[in-house]
């Protein structure tokens, strides 16, 4: 099943970098697609038009059409605040906010209205299992999140998306700043969530890109070289500038 | 050559050293001369004149009691007067606010802090008094809640700088964050930002009760320099009378050694340990708040 189909789509900044040239592709539900390419190339300005999160920079014109499940996300009269309830983010560094472990997780959730202790009790516990995170912190959920490691951090920040059930997770360079074991954590566990949900990356390196995609997507300078099958991608892929890319020719 | 850069070097950092050092060295100076001028005060003065409620030095009562109850009465209003309006203006400035409106208020705070106070409060006086006289149906406009209006609105500038600053430090990362996972604008700053920033807010706070705690000019012009104790809260609406004040206008009258004249040091010294109180306390919050980002580096 589709989930997001995105046709012609412009983005270009105020100060005329253009970042986004054309780009259309279709994002398949319980995959993993994954999105990479030189930095600068439009990977994370991609990522933060699909959750609106682009709508706090310098955006000087947006074009093209992003279907989510049907709907048009570009239309200025969208509720945006619905839409990233939907689509949660993970961003490159864990940024885990000023709060205990519970309230980081919680936090989505108690924005959203929730009272109910137990509620909200167990949907924290819940998304901290998923998280594979439970185990290691059950028994200190109220100390601060900044108290815990990189990696553990990280993923409280994927347990505070998934605390609020959503259907697609975009993660922007999850694992750069992390070490090759909790690396490695991340990625069995995105191989699981891919069940349930659907799974945007940009990793931050070629391996993980081909380690991990079920779909592949090739961004240089903007433009939307190559998109196929992982498989496709980094066996045979058809053009030049890919093939050099992956071979590490040049980036 | 490298011989001469070596001499450099060293008179260069013995004079930064010399620097350092004096301002230590005048600091424990002054504290020497209060000390020397006002604790005479406790020995000649009795106890029960120094803490009575009456400040009238001529005919030797010296009760400071309705001058610290007037200190604090109007620092207290200015604190909680300027609190809202500073921390508001910060968050507006940091958040809020479009990049050119940000531009132009933030010289405008500037100026507002530059302002002497001498000039806010001949402002006062003309405006101000005149005013509440007027609308509150007071017998005079002098009153304690004039100087507040006054100390607030000099605090506010540095409030805000300070408080903006701390703000701005927010990685803009925690902000994203926030958003992505669904919360409004408003929800973030107040479960995000302001949180993150929240030593520094209160570096703010502390540093804006400093300065209204020390201004004399505009206050002496405003509140109607009446010594009495503020017992009720409509006191707020009656003229008062702040230590800073008392030092500044009498001071210039005291014969050298007198009475008189060691209370008034004593007052310094009150003053003096007032602010030292407040600076270790925002210094306690802010290294508190230092040794925890510590260990998360750790």
């Amino acid at each position: 099943m589709k989930k997001f189909s995105i046709q012609d789509l412009n983005v270009r900044y105020s100060d005329d970098n253009e970042s986004l040239r054309k780009v259309s592709m279709e994002i398949d539900s319980n995959a993993i697609t994954v999105l990479f390419g030189p930095a600068g190339g439009g990977k994370s300005t991609f990522l933060r038009v699909l959750n609106r999160l682009n709508d706090l920079a310098d955006v000087k014109e947006m074009t093209g059409q992003v279907l989510f499940n049907g709907i048009d996300i570009l239309d200025p009269k969208l509720d945006v605040i619905d839409l990233r309830r939907k689509i949660g983010m993970v961003f490159s560094r864990p940024v885990p906010l000023p709060l205990s472990i519970y309230e980081n997780v919680a936090y989505g959730l108690m924005m959203a209205g929730e009272r109910s202790k137990k509620k909200l009790d167990n949907a924290v516990e819940s998304a901290l299992r998923q998280a594979v995170l439970w185990d290691e912190v059950y028994d200190r959920l109220t100390s601060s999140a900044y108290a815990i490691s990189g990696g553990q951090q990280q993923r409280i920040c994927l347990a505070r998306v998934l605390a609020l059930e959503p259907e697609v997770i975009m993660l922007d360079e999850p694992t750069s700043a992390l070490d090759p074991v909790s690396t490695s954590k991340i990625e069995s566990l995105l191989t699981e969530l891919k069940e349930k949900y659907t799974i945007i990356l940009a990793p931050h390196n070629v391996q993980q890109a081909a380690r991990m995609a079920d779909y592949a997507a090739f961004f240089l300078m903007g433009e939307l070289i190559e998109f196929s099958s992982g498989k496709d991608m980094f066996l045979k892929p058809i053009d030049k500038r890919t093939q050099d890319y992956i071979t590490g020719r040049f980036g | 050559m490298r011989q001469e850069k070596r001499k450099s070097d060293i008179i260069i950092s013995s004079v930064i050293k010399v620097c350092g050092y004096s301002s230590i060295l005048f600091v424990g100076l002054i504290l020497i001369f209060l000390l020397r001028e006002g604790l005479p005060a406790l020995k000649d003065v009795a106890f029960s004149t120094l803490f009575s409620v009456r400040w009238y030095p001529i005919e030797g009562y010296f009760g400071i009691l309705p001058l610290i109850l007037g200190t604090l009465l109007v620092t207290i209003s200015a604190t909680l007067i300027a609190l809202p309006f500073g921390i508001g203006t910060a968050l507006y400035m940091s958040e809020v606010a479009p990049r050119w409106i940000k531009e132009v208020l933030k010289p405008v705070v500037e100026i507002l802090a530059g302002i002497p106070s001498v000039v806010l409060g001949f402002i006062g006086i003309l405006v101000l008094v005149p005013f509440f006289r007027k609308f509150l149906d007071l017998p005079t406009g002098l009153t304690a809640f004039t100087g507040a209006i006054l100390l607030g609105l000099i605090s506010i500038p540095t409030i805000v700088s300070v408080a903006e600053d701390a703000l701005n430090n927010v990685p803009p990362a925690y902000r994203q964050a926030g958003l992505a996972l669904g919360a409004t604008r408003w929800q973030t700053i107040w479960g995000v930002t302001l949180p993150a920033a929240k030593t520094g807010v209160l570096t703010a706070v502390m540093l804006g009760i400093g300065r209204s705690l020390g201004e004399t000019m505009a206050v002496m012009m405003v509140t109607g320099n009446a010594p009495v104790l503020p017992t009720q809260i409509y006191a707020l609406f009656r003229p008062v009378r702040t230590m800073t004040a008392t030092i500044a206008s009498e001071m210039g009258e005291v014969a050298t050694g007198s009475q008189h004249y060691q209370v008034l040091f004593l007052i310094g010294i009150l003053l003096f340990v007032f602010s030292l109180v407040i600076n270790i306390v925002a210094s306690a919050v802010s290294t508190r708040q230092r040794k925890r980002s510590e260990r998360v580096l750790s």
